[in-house]
């Protein structure tokens, strides 16, 4: 089944960030709250406009997940990667494998 | 290289100072997204896909140590140890808190530099060919005209809003390195029959989703006409370029649709107002400009022909490197040396904060101050003597900085793509990696020869993908990544559109697919030294197509 959880970056150092079940904005998607019916997506994006709106966050998204046990996946790899950070190394690391997406 | 004078200084600093202001105002709830993004953008604050990401100006990718050097701190302070140089000569930083762009920002200023017009709808960081005031081939070094350039069109209250972005480049030679064909304006600097200075003007040139070849519609505009010929180009622009299609909205399209003849025969005729007016460039000012690009004063060294060959014999990887990453220079001791941030299996255009020092003291050291950014995402040495080529040599290598790779198969093009890039539809680097991995082999990379291959992550076309010998283009398709394949792009003097070879290649295939085009080239080669570009532009498509599809298959 495909689900919904709301993204965002956060404003004061723009990290993706996730909005998780106590109405906070976690760093880890696999926090999130997934929303499993149109309620909950509605809900969630009335916490989005909110937060924007209070200038918590920016680029404000409901992106779409599916869960495979306890994890949940994007089903995009664009969201994949805002999820779990670039594949590829940087930095002194650069010539790490890259990581599956 | 030009300096601040106290004008620059004042204004630089105002500026900083009135971001810093917009940033607290931001961060305190007082301005709201959608009223601050533009004046982020105005100050190269990009919103990307982990993070913010900042754009700083390197005008015509020239930089000295003590620039290169705040660089580095910024990577190490602010950042995560690392930046990334860019196709317009720039340096992206990744992971910037929106907090400390003022104190970045501030500490740009204190070694004159700044992030200003790195987005936004205006006049971008004029481009220069890296060899600029060194290369043995140049009429003059186009630098003094990139910085009145730059003068001109900073804030320019008339163009701060055009339809779309504006991208310079200007060339000093007949060979060009600076691309300026795929470029909105491309100025080639040159003399004309009495020696005078001048300028062969093109227009209309641009990459992302419609890629196309500048027009040239001047053969020699006089120095003093600068100004005023490139304002009227974008006055008429301004007056007449799509607002109506961000698709379209590029000068490349309004050559296009209003005809190159009409479109010249306009800006010709606001040419006449402006000509002789007040952007009329004195001779006196452009000798102002020009004295601050003296090159520097170059001491005899003839011992170094005698110690270079001495030090070719003795080792291979030396001579490979002399052979590929070295260049002639107009004084006979010296050469201008490229520093490959194209390490096998790395990252193009990525340096680390330490990588940075170490290329401002060996600068310091042996260059004699001066640093350039290509546009190839490598870095410049334009002055050192062929008697300093071996130490140099001998202190890049432990750092990751000595790859012999300049101009060949692994000297790759890459735009960060879908691993920072909100843009982008698919991944460039790790396909780089790839490439470069594959094709590592000094041996294998001298029998290919000359072959530039450049890898953009959407139609965009950041990583200049149309004008690769060998072109990659990331598309998404059914939510993967897919890569499609053009050949015979070229941004020189002879430049061209990549033509679409076919079908795209999925990640695990695409390397592959480009070393069946590489075979294709070596087996249908009529010499060594016939360039890819060369097959490919003798035998067309159909071999490379019948190589990668079967023999059936029909040219894209």
């Amino acid at each position: 089944m495909i689900y919904k959880v709301l993204t965002a970056n956060r404003l004061g150092d723009g990290i993706a960030v996730w909005l998780n079940a106590s109405g906070e904005w976690t760093t880890s998607l696999q926090e999130a709250l997934v929303a499993r019916h149109a309620e909950a997506e509605a809900s969630l994006e009335a916490i989005g406009k909110r937060d924007f709106a209070a200038n918590k966050v920016l680029d404000v998204n409901l992106v779409e997940v599916e869960e495979d046990g306890e994890t949940i996946r994007p089903i995009r790899l664009r969201e994949r990667i805002r999820a779990e950070g670039p594949t590829v190394g940087y930095g002194e690391n650069a010539y790490a494998p890259t990581r599956a997406a | 290289m030009y300096r601040y004078d106290e004008f620059d200084h004042a204004f630089v600093s105002a500026r900083v100072a009135q971001f810093r202001d917009q940033v607290e105002r931001r961060l305190s709830g007082e301005i709201a997204e959608d009223a601050f993004r533009p004046l982020r953008l105005m100050n190269g604050v990009y919103l990307q896909l982990h993070a913010y990401m900042l754009r700083v100006a390197i005008p015509y990718g020239t930089l000295n140590a003590k620039q290169m050097r705040m660089l580095a701190h910024i990577a190490r302070k602010y950042d995560r140890g690392y930046g990334h140089f860019t196709t317009r000569q720039n340096i992206q930083y990744n992971w910037p808190k929106l907090s400390d762009t003022p104190d970045i920002l501030t500490d740009l200023a204190s070694v004159e530099m700044h992030a200003i017009q790195t987005s936004g709808n205006c006049i971008r960081n004029v481009t220069a060919d890296h060899f600029a005031g060194a290369a043995a081939d140049e009429a003059a070094d186009p630098r003094p005209y990139a910085e009145i350039l730059r003068q001109w069109s900073s804030v320019h209250p008339e163009f701060s809003f055009l339809p779309r972005k504006f991208k310079i480049a200007v060339t000093g030679s007949e060979h060009d390195r600076a691309a300026i064909q795929v470029h909105d304006i491309g100025l080639q600097l040159k003399k004309n029959d009495k020696g005078e200075l001048g300028f062969a003007v093109w227009v209309g040139g641009g990459q992302g989703r419609t890629p196309l070849l500048a027009k040239k519609i001047r053969d020699f505009l006089p120095e003093e006409d600068l100004l005023s010929y490139t304002t009227a180009i974008v006055r008429v622009y301004n007056l007449h370029g799509r607002r109506d299609n961000k698709y379209k909205a590029r000068i490349k399209i309004l050559v296009h649709e209003t005809g190159v003849e009409e479109l010249t025969r306009q800006i010709e005729a606001e040419f006449v107002h402006l000509k002789d007016g007040e952007l009329k460039l004195p001779d006196q000012d452009i000798a102002a400009i020009t004295n601050y690009f003296a090159p520097p004063a170059l001491p005899e060294r003839p011992e170094g022909w005698a110690n270079l060959a001495a030090w070719k014999k003795a080792d291979e990887g030396f001579a490979r490197w002399v052979q590929q990453n070295v260049h002639p220079h107009k004084n006979p001791d010296y050469a201008s040396v490229t520093i490959s941030l194209k390490p096998i299996g790395g990252i193009p255009g990525d340096a680390t904060d330490s990588q940075m020092d170490l290329v401002a003291d060996l600068a310091e050291e042996y260059a004699f101050d001066e640093i350039r950014i290509s546009h190839e995402q490598n870095i410049i040495f334009p002055h050192v003597a062929i008697a300093d080529l071996e130490p140099l040599y001998r202190a890049l290598q432990p750092a990751g900085l000595g790859t012999a790779n300049a101009g060949l198969i692994t000297d790759i093009i890459a735009c960060p793509g879908l691993d920072y890039c909100a843009l982008a539809n698919a991944r460039s680097i790790p396909v780089a990696q790839e490439l470069s991995t594959r094709f590592g082999s000094a041996e294998r990379q001298a029998e290919i020869g000359e072959l530039k291959i450049k890898i953009s992550g959407c139609i965009n076309a950041c990583g200049h993908h149309h004008v690769g010998h060998i072109g990659l283009l990331g598309v998404e398709k059914k939510g993967a990544e897919l890569y499609q394949i053009t050949l015979g792009g070229s941004a020189d003097e002879n430049s061209s559109i990549g033509e679409i070879i076919g079908r795209g290649f999925e990640p695990e295939k695409v390397t592959d697919a480009v070393e069946t085009v590489v075979n294709t080239y070596l087996a249908i080669r009529t010499h060594a030294s016939e360039r890819f570009i060369d097959t490919y532009r003798r035998v067309g498509p159909q071999p490379f197509k019948d190589a990668l599809y079967g023999p059936s298959s029909k040219a894209a």
